[in-house]
């Protein structure tokens, strides 16, 4: 019988991922092996991991990996390929370590189009932490430290990440893509493979945004959680490619 | 006096909120009290416990390696944890999830179907008030008409809530009578 | 006053509040979140403000500019978070800013667990950052001594316009204990002094500069000499500790912070063995109470136990310093957040006599 479907190559089963019920990360983290295995990388593939719940999956991967500093995976990330040039290096990053303590580096990482891709999971929270504000919060909606719900006056309104870096002038690949129904992880499968293909390519910086679901810290269950990524989230958030090179 | 115990179950079983009522109500009673949580990644669905210590005197560690008493509220906890029992101490089982028996003829087991309980008041939800209830009806380390008060109070002053609080502590309760 | 059975986290950031804190920087990192996630409601009902900052870097030095400006300021981390504080509370230090600092420490190195731990003895009282600078730092064995050190540490900071940090850990932070909260301090008896901070802009003579550049060597030297001498003032004045049953001991045993009250639980375990044992417990780690160590009866005395939660250890270094390794130093450690027991200290006091 033909094998139409199987586990990405160098992943564990042994090892559960570590992810609450219904997080996105796990389904990224799929898309991101299946991408790998494609373009069959996993001896060149570095995964440079974050402090935040996307770090729970390094024991998953069979890869090479390395955790940066919370917010450092980008300048971590540039030093490696910059050096490694060979290598394949994704830099996989949550909200609160790409656009809050780690914008600085994100940004320059971007702005100098280093030949890296990086996978940005934004759920709207910190998640590790147990569901404090992060710059992707949604106005109005209520966190930890936000108890009253997220204020244009107080806080400022959410970041976009991939327009913000899509308006640099060296970024190749930029996308926002969402993780909540079968529809929507078939497109970011595509702009993940995509992604990596232009770094083997040598082309240079990719961006791809992914919407995701944090059940625990929404306080829903993951239908209800889809539901309000269709509802609330894409309304701040509109899907798409905003920079494409090729 | 003092006296360690230590509330493990699966996380969403309500096993932190007890651990809190518990030492809030000794501390209601003029006793010291510590309430500490394991904590980890936040993860949902895993495993949860806590350990309340309840002394007339100052009280040093929050944790304690050997126990006066143990609620059980799953078969995972039950095994992780019983052999840490001292002697002549209690073990309250959960015998609506827990299969297994306590083995050590020192210690005292009861087993009280939590579940099944707060199932017939018709709450799942306060399961572990039923078992805080066998608790204190088992070892007296409060006065249980006291505890039950402060406890079904602070879960809830809606009338109907206070009222199935109350009874599910008296179901505890009941079911470690001699 | 109300008894409440409170979490260490909350208890501390309610008595910052009603020490005169009205103003909270911070960023999210674990076993501290409870401070943050309370103070973000909390400040807004006092008129104070709460920011989340965008990382540990812009929190702290929020806390660096408000704080020049004469209002009460906090903020509040996990060992990894301090490190990226440390530059910013070099500057607070070295322009002479009070500001109050609490760590609630966990397992290191880097991000090592979440679990609490004692492993930033060094990092807090003796090298937060280059520069020989100190922090006026204190270490609660209590909730109660939490609560009550917070509220305590701007008047400290006003006090001496200095840095107060708080050494505490997640044992302390996540525990629940039964605290008296301190009385709310009156806003008006709060702000601190025109002398120093910046305010209205009147005259040249009103202006203020804050600025650790210093062009000359000689020039920073009068500077490093103050720092000094504040130094020497608190070795004199502010040495605090706690000892129990010290009076007759024949076995002693030295802890900080949470370790601290660990301890005294095998002191009294071992008193009920028959085992005259005491405790000396440092409730400031700078200035270290070498004051304590020398009442010891050295005659009588030739060795120390020295429980710390810290592999290897750290505090003991200050323990021989106080002691002027006299004794024999048996360390008692455990580490990365695991927590020191009761029955392990009687245990290895006992082999060791």
């Amino acid at each position: 019988m033909e094998k139409i479907y199987e586990r990405p190559s160098f992943t564990s089963p042994a090892i559960g991922m570590g992810f609450c019920p219904g997080c996105s990360h796990s389904t990224a983290h799929k898309l991101m092996a299946q991408a790998l295995d494609k373009y069959g990388l996993r001896d060149k593939a570095v995964l440079i991991y974050p402090v935040g719940c996307g770090g729970l999956g390094k024991d998953w991967v069979r890869l090479n990996n390395i955790v940066a500093l919370h917010g450092r995976a980008a300048a971590v990330g540039t030093a490696i390929k910059k050096c490694n040039p060979e290598n394949i290096v994704i830099s996989y990053q949550g909200d609160g370590d790409l656009a809050a303590i780690g914008m600085a580096e994100t940004m320059h990482a971007a702005n100098r189009g280093e030949n890296l891709t990086v996978i940005f999971i934004n759920n709207t929270n910190f998640g590790m932490t147990g569901g404090q504000m992060a710059p992707t919060t949604l106005l109005g909606q209520r966190t930890t430290t936000s108890p009253d719900g997220r204020d244009i006056e107080r806080h400022g309104a959410p970041f976009k990440m991939a327009e913000l870096i899509a308006e640099l002038d060296a970024p190749k690949f930029v996308g926002r893509f969402a993780l909540h129904d079968a529809k929507n992880v078939i497109k970011a499968q595509a702009a993940i493979d995509k992604a990596i293909r232009m770094q083997v390519e040598g082309k240079g910086y990719s961006f791809v945004e992914l919407i995701s679901l944090c059940p625990t810290n929404w306080k829903l269950n993951p239908v209800d959680s889809a539901k309000r990524v269709e509802k609330e989230i894409l309304k701040e958030y509109p899907l798409g490619i905003f920079k494409d090179f090729e | 006096m003092e006296k360690s115990l230590l509330i493990a179950g699966f996380g969403g079983q309500g096993i932190m909120l007890i651990g809190k009522m518990l030492g809030f109500a000794a501390s209601k009673a003029g006793m010291n009290a510590t309430f500490y949580p394991s904590y980890g990644a936040e993860q949902r669905g895993g495993t949860a416990n806590c350990t309340v210590i309840i002394a007339d005197d100052e009280i040093g560690s929050p944790v304690s390696k050997k126990l006066d008493s143990l609620i059980a509220m799953n078969e995972p906890s039950f095994v992780r944890f019983v052999d840490r029992m001292k002697k002549g101490g209690v073990v309250i089982v959960n015998s609506s999830l827990v299969q297994s028996k306590v083995e050590d003829k020192d210690v005292q087991a009861f087993y009280v179907p939590a579940n099944d309980l707060a199932q017939q008041l018709g709450s799942a939800q306060v399961a572990n008030v039923v078992v805080l209830g066998a608790y204190i009806g088992a070892t007296g380390v409060l006065d249980a008409a006291f505890a039950k008060q402060v406890v079904a109070e602070q879960l809830g002053k809606k009338p109907e809530l206070l009222e199935l609080n109350m009874k599910a502590f008296d179901a505890g309760m009941e079911a470690v009578k001699p | 006053m109300s008894k409440e059975f409170i979490k260490g986290n909350e208890a501390m950031a309610e008595a910052a509040v009603r020490g005169g804190c009205r103003f909270f920087a911070g960023y999210p990192i674990t076993p501290q979140n409870d401070i943050p996630e309370y103070l973000s409601k909390r400040l807004f009902e006092v008129g104070g403000t709460f920011i989340q900052g965008e990382s540990e870097i812009a929190s702290i030095n929020m806390v660096y500019g408000v704080a020049a400006t004469g209002v009460r300021s906090m903020t509040s981390s996990s060992s990894p978070g301090l490190a990226l504080k440390s530059e910013g509370i070099s500057f607070i230090a070295g322009s002479r800013i009070p500001a109050v600092i609490i760590n609630v420490a966990r397992g290191g190195p880097a991000l090592g667990t979440i679990q609490g731990a004692q492993q930033d003895y060094f990092a807090s009282a003796k090298a937060i950052a280059p520069g020989g600078f100190r922090c006026f730092v204190v270490s609660p064995s209590t909730v109660q001594e939490a609560a009550d050190l917070v509220y305590e540490a701007f008047e400290i900071a006003d006090k001496y316009r200095t840095p107060v940090y708080v050494l505490t850990d997640g044992v302390i932070g996540n525990m629940m204990e039964i605290v008296e909260l301190p009385p709310m301090r009156d806003p008006e008896e709060m702000l601190s002094s025109d002398a120093w901070r910046i305010t209205k802009y009147n005259d040249d003579s009103s202006a203020r500069q804050f600025s650790t550049y210093r062009p000359t060597g000689e020039m920073l030297t009068v500077d490093n000499i103050a720092m000094a001498e504040l130094y020497e003032e608190w070795q004199e004045k502010e040495q605090r500790w706690e000892a129990f049953m010290m009076e007759d001991a024949e076995v002693v045993l030295t802890a900080y912070g949470s370790a601290g009250r660990i301890a005294k639980s095998a002191v009294k375990e071992l008193r009920a063995q028959g085992i005259k044992a005491g405790l000396i417990r440092p409730i400031t780690l700078f200035p270290f109470p070498n004051k304590a160590y020398e009442n010891i009866n050295y005659d009588k005395i030739d060795k120390i136990f020295v429980v710390e939660m810290s592999i290897p250890p750290q505090f003991v270094y200050d323990v021989e310093l106080a002691t002027k390794s006299q004794l024999d130093y048996i360390n008692i450690n455990t580490s990365g957040g695991v927590i020191v027991e009761t029955e392990s200290i009687v245990d290895k006091v006992k082999e060791s006599m």
